[in-house]
């Protein structure tokens, strides 16, 4: 064993909270400590690549103000930027995994498509004949009809992929015809509207926000969370006499995330809902209204909360579960993960169910979006969905993703895209620069990956 | 004499048309080191990979402690406390030490969620037993020497109280002080009542730690013999020319003695 090997191995560890969702990068810990910000950055054990990303988006952000003459940075266009993040964002999640345990999902926007037709088809053809229009149930049973679709399309394509051994690219490649075709066939391409009044709630438009005070409670009930799971660990390394964080690394790291949640749901909270359409809304509910006029904020659209729930439960997945454990083994050594016993077949089942239920909770948000269903809907997703887990860090050679990182490559990607139709810039050009990006971004990160890899 | 920990009867398995292993008989006793030795592609690995649960034999039985076992894949192996450190390393490289050594047999909370903490000290304890210096708790094992690396794949045998450990060339990746390492570690577990399946293309890898070798030759077993009743240069000649020296107990691989004197001649 060289020398170097021996110090960069052996250097204590510092603690910090387990990451497997990061493993594949080198840990601070494998370098000796330093003074000034990096020192800093190394002990809160901060991953450097989310500096990286979050840098790169407030980048865009301020580039596209300053070239809209200041209507980019505005709640207004925040929101919207949220809301039309959110489907998305929902389906990286799941290509995470899949792109992580090294599968490809190609099929994702046509299932989105075939999906949000059957749920469409669910709700404004079949449940009417029994409960009626608008049936409080309604919304409900829409949901659970669509993910039991996404659980049944992904166990088709997962069987395949896992049990039949056809490769994922293969499988899913067809699975873009054959779902983009059965959407046409559900209605034989008619659009389906109006969709149920609960279910357009999941659109996050009209009436699809949380609203001031629920956002404040969101964000509360966030914080909580944050400096309970500080607490948490921290305590369970003590119960162990593991090394321990500097205490003012941990204050820092809960008051900047506490502080990112605050300014979110302050920002969501300062975009208005038009008078006209909080009129309506108050009538629909019996609000009185007063003389002054409404002046509702929207607060955190619903689809957001959605994207925040699926992050949640997907990162736990990733980082607190065996199944998750599972997923990062198969990426990181197939061989290793079967002979340590993980049926590597089921796991591929599970993951590609996974990705289509995910697809049908993108579904609802898509369509709820629109207030329609249209076979169209969700076309090119798959290249979206794919482009945000990879600029968000997932390597293409599998066992190396995070799950925030895909909301943040999925947020990149649609600051761009709103970012230049904003400007006006040319549908053609918009795409060359966003293909662009995404071969620079993920050529970026192999740069830094050699660099902090020897 | 108490049945065997393990034997391997007649066992045969070819890849298409290749007989990677023809009718090997070993068989392995509580506290013994069996060296299995041949050249590179004689089958030795391919034999191992049928006792643990890696390939299927096409002909051949296994009996663990005088009963027949049905090996079909790694977990079985494992619930007949065989536990193997394969060639190749089996570690997920973007997992932590911890994470490897408890990869398919996690410790969970009550309520099911992986209890990583708990984990990590455990693989603290095992490892400072093992292995004092190991201190990358958190690195990838990517990140460890071949050392460091190997004694994650030894910690994972020896923490699920492997009866049957399989090394195959556990040491060629190796620099000479984690060489003798290992060894150390090998003699250690030897005494603890371990039976180990040492597998080597060197000899003089496996010469002094093993009790008795067995060669391979061409998928085929030339013989087995108690290192006290061979020289090294017997047990050469047994992987180079496939000549069965008298202390050894004849396999069906070993080469007709006409035929050696026709090669001598
Ligand atoms: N999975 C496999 N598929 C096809 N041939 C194989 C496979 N594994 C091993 N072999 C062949 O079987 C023979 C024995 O290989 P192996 O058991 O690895 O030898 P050793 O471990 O003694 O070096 C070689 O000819 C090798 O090419
Ligand atoms: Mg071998």
């Amino acid at each position: 064993m060289t020398e170097k090997a021996e110090t960069a191995a052996e250097g204590e560890a510092p603690a910090h909270s387990r990451n497997p969702a990061a493993a594949g990068e080198h840990r601070p810990e494998a370098g000796p400590a330093r003074g000034g910000i990096r020192g800093a950055l190394r002990a809160m054990e901060v991953d450097m690549r989310l500096i990286g990303m979050v840098g790169a988006l407030a980048l865009i952000w301020i580039v596209f103000d300053l070239f809209t003459g200041g209507t980019f940075i505005t709640p207004r266009n925040l929101f919207n930027l949220t809301v039309q993040t959110a489907s998305v964002a929902v389906m990286a999640c799941g290509m995470v995994f899949v792109i992580v345990a090294r599968h490809i999902d190609l099929s994702v926007g046509s299932v989105l498509g075939f999906i949000a037709m059957m749920m469409g088809a669910f709700q404004a053809d079949f449940i009417p004949q029994y409960l009626g229009f608008d049936h409080p149930a309604t919304f409900v049973l829409t949901i659970l009809f669509g993910v039991f679709i996404g659980l049944i399309v992904g166990a088709l394509q997962g069987f395949l992929i896992g049990y039949l051994t056809i490769p994922s690219f293969i499988v899913t490649l067809g699975g873009l015809l054959v779902w983009r075709g059965a959407a046409w066939w559900v209605t034989e391409g008619r659009t389906i509207a109006p969709l149920d009044a609960n279910f357009r709630v999941f659109g996050g438009g009209i009436g699809g926000t949380l609203g001031a005070t629920w956002s404040w409670v969101f964000g509360a009930v966030a914080i909580v969370a944050i400096v309970a799971f500080a607490i948490n660990n921290r305590r369970m390394r003590m119960h162990f006499k593991f090394p321990l964080k500097p205490v003012w690394a941990e204050i820092t790291n809960a008051v900047v995330l506490s502080g990112a949640v605050v300014a979110f749901v302050w920002v969501m909270n300062a975009y208005p809902v038009p008078e006209r359409a909080a009129r309506r809304i108050a009538e629909a509910r019996g609000i009185p209204i007063p003389e002054s006029g409404l002046d509702w904020a929207q607060g955190i659209a619903v689809p957001v909360v959605v994207v925040a729930l699926v992050a949640l439960a997907m990162t736990y997945i990733a980082q607190r579960t065996k199944f998750g454990r599972y997923v990062f083994a198969m990426g990181g050594n197939p061989q290793a993960a079967e002979l340590s016993g993980i049926d590597t077949k089921r796991m591929t089942l599970y993951i590609f169910m996974l990705m289509g239920a995910l697809a049908a909770v993108s579904a609802v948000i898509a369509s709820a979006r629109l207030q329609s269903a249209a076979n169209d809907l969700g076309t090119l997703d798959e290249l979206r969905v794919i482009a945000a887990a990879v600029i968000g860090g997932t390597s293409l050679a599998g066992g190396v993703g995070t799950i925030y990182g895909a909301i943040l490559g999925a947020l990149v990607m649609q600051s761009l895209q709103s970012g230049m139709a904003l400007i006006g810039i040319q549908t053609a050009l918009q795409s060359i620069v966003i293909g662009s990006v995404l071969v620079l971004a993920v050529w970026i990160d192999q740069v830094y990956r050699k660099r902090i890899g020897d | 004499m108490s049945p065997a920990l393990v034997e391997l009867r007649n066992i045969s398995v070819s890849f298409g048309g290749v007989k990677a292993v023809d009718d090997v008989t070993v068989d392995l006793h509580p506290g013994e080191v069996v060296g299995l030795l041949g050249h590179n592609g004689a089958g030795k690995s391919t034999l191992i990979k049928v006792l643990s649960g890696a390939y299927h034999a096409d002909r051949g039985e296994i009996f663990i402690n005088g009963e027949k076992a049905a090996i079909a894949n790694p977990r079985d192996a494992r619930r007949y406390n065989i536990e193997t450190i394969y060639q190749t390393l089996a570690l997920a490289d973007n997992l932590d030490a911890s994470a490897n050594l408890f990869l398919g047999r996690e410790l969970t909370t009550s309520f099911g969620a992986l209890d990583d903490v708990r984990m990590e000290a455990e693989t603290r304890e095992i490892m400072g037993r093992l292995n004092p210096n190991f201190r990358a708790f958190h690195a990838p094992v990517i990140a460890l020497s071949g050392g460091q690396r190997q004694s994650v794949a030894i910690a994972r045998a020896v923490y699920f109280n492997a009866r049957i450990l399989i090394m195959d060339e556990p040491t060629a990746a190796l620099g000479v002080q984690e060489t003798k390492m290992v060894a150390d570690l090998i003699l250690k577990l030897k005494a603890e009542g371990i039976g180990i399946f040492l597998i080597s293309h060197d000899i003089e890898d496996v010469f002094d730690l093993a009790d008795r070798v067995a060669v391979m030759k061409n998928g085929a077993l030339v013989g087995t013999a108690r290192v006290d009743d061979v020289s090294k240069d017997d047990v050469l000649g047994m992987i180079i020319l496939g000549k069965c020296p008298p202390g050894a107990v004849r396999g069906p691989g070993a080469t007709p003695e006409e035929q050696l004197a026709s090669v001598a001649a």
